[in-house]
């Protein structure tokens, strides 16, 4: 049986914790909030991007661009969108573990990765996958040309037929409560996820072109390219606060149960110690008054 | 009748709105649109974006991006862009100055110098966006 004191040590010391995990969360919130308007705000070009797209590779079916169409296996790049820090929940792990696994099922073991995020890079360390870039550290609410040298290298390595395949790997944010990891293709483009296509051009609908298709083309596709890595980097991120304000929650939760016992306990365990005072006191006096008499 | 119009940047919606009369710096040169126009599609490059809404005229600066012009919807999807009344025009050109004075100190034909160009087209359109923005209608 522990003694009071040292319950009473415990209390303090769950206490402590208790407020940094409580100061962790309010800082999450705030920083959650922001990521999740920064996705907001960000949406609406990815989607008006991809309705053009599908309308643009509907026109132009007989022109070939590497990042329209690519062959079946050949060499894949995976672009891993992760946090810099833990205390996020499994968020991390998922993402990675779900990336690996299509990775090495496509392409072998032998697979390319650029890491957007330390916690990514570090896995990609342990499991010797070659690095071919990092960006990891970028700040809160990043521009997209912070992001952009990663679209870069990728597409660089598209153009010189190192790889055909880039896919991006991030925790979709959907709502606070949830978070799905995510392996999207980002090159080939091909047909772009239409499930938020508000507002979708109507098939049929032809365009003038200035110059022509296939310029607008070569132009808009890198654009293209780099919104869905920027994108991938935006959702990540309001998934990350999401998850830790989550994981920061409940550890106030666990903290504030585990006061609450061990304070029970202790009051157990002081009542215990004063019954037994009070009787060593009451046999005491017993005795004494037996050998008077 | 006006048509809605929607001004994007990668992290941003820069406008939102019915629009009466747009100017834009397409790939080949300055473009009007009224509504109604037939279906277009052109890249643009960096420039003053100017829309006319009734009376009210806005000025943008874009650095580039996407015109799509449809009957019933116009979308400019731009690379990066900013209000041009919050340009502060001395500033804008004392960057253009810069830019041409570093210009003018790297030789000919290098990399450096067809960044440095770019660099120095950026700074002259913001320019002429801040001062397009001086000399709009308001209401």
């Amino acid at each position: 049986m522990a003694t009071l004191r040292d319950i009473r040590r415990r209390i303090r010391g769950v206490t402590s914790t208790k407020q940094i995990t409580l100061a962790m969360q309010m800082v999450a919130t705030a920083k959650m909030r922001r990521a999740q308007n920064q996705v907001r705000a960000a949406r609406p070009y990815a989607e008006q991007m991809a309705a053009v797209l599908t309308t643009l590779s509907d026109r132009a079916r007989e022109y070939h661009h590497p990042f329209l169409a690519a062959p079946e296996g050949g060499e894949g790049l995976l672009i891993l969108v992760t946090s810099d820090r833990g205390l996020c929940g499994a968020l991390n792990v998922n993402t990675i573990r779900l990336a690996h696994r299509q990775m090495v099922s496509r392409f072998g073991p032998g697979y390319r990765v650029v890491t957007i995020g330390r916690r990514g890079r570090a896995f990609a360390r342990r499991s010797r996958l070659a690095i071919t870039y990092d960006l990891s550290g970028l700040p809160d609410r990043p521009s997209p040309a912070a992001v952009r040298p990663a679209a870069q290298v990728a597409m660089d390595l598209v153009l010189a037929g190192t790889v055909q395949h880039v896919l991006v790997a991030y925790a979709a944010y959907r709502s606070t409560l949830v978070q799905e990891a995510v392996v999207a293709p980002c090159i080939p483009l091909g047909e772009p996820a239409r499930d938020a296509a508000a507002g979708a051009v109507a098939p049929g609908s032809d365009y003038i072109y200035e110059p022509d298709a296939q310029s607008v083309l070569d132009d808009l596709l890198p654009r293209a390219v780099e919104s869905r890595i920027y994108q991938a980097v935006l959702e990540n991120q309001a998934s990350e606060w999401s998850a830790r304000m989550m994981a920061m929650r409940s550890a106030t939760e666990n903290a504030d149960e585990l006061i609450r016992k061990l304070t029970l306990t202790a009051n157990k365990v002081r009542q215990a110690q004063i019954t037994r005072e009070l009787m060593e006191i009451v046999s005491g006096a017993e005795a004494l008054s037996a050998g008077r008499s | 009748m006006p048509v809605p119009t929607a001004v994007v940047t990668a992290d941003a919606t820069l406008f939102r709105g019915p629009v009466d009369f747009l100017i834009a710096l397409g790939r080949d040169g300055e473009l009007g649109v009224l509504p109604n126009h037939a279906p277009l599609m052109t890249a643009l490059k960096p420039g003053p974006l100017v829309l006319r809404q009734g009376r009210v005229e806005s000025c943008f600066f874009l650095t580039g991006g996407f015109l799509e012009v449809l009957p019933e919807r116009v979308t400019i999807l731009a690379d990066e862009g900013e209000p041009a009344d919050a340009i502060d025009l001395a500033e804008a050109q004392r960057a253009r100055k810069a830019a041409e004075d570093r210009l003018g100190a790297q030789e000919a034909g290098s990399a450096e110098a067809a960044q440095l160009e770019r660099a120095l087209l950026y700074a002259t359109q913001r320019v002429k966006a801040a001062e397009r923005a001086r000399t709009l209608r308001r209401g």
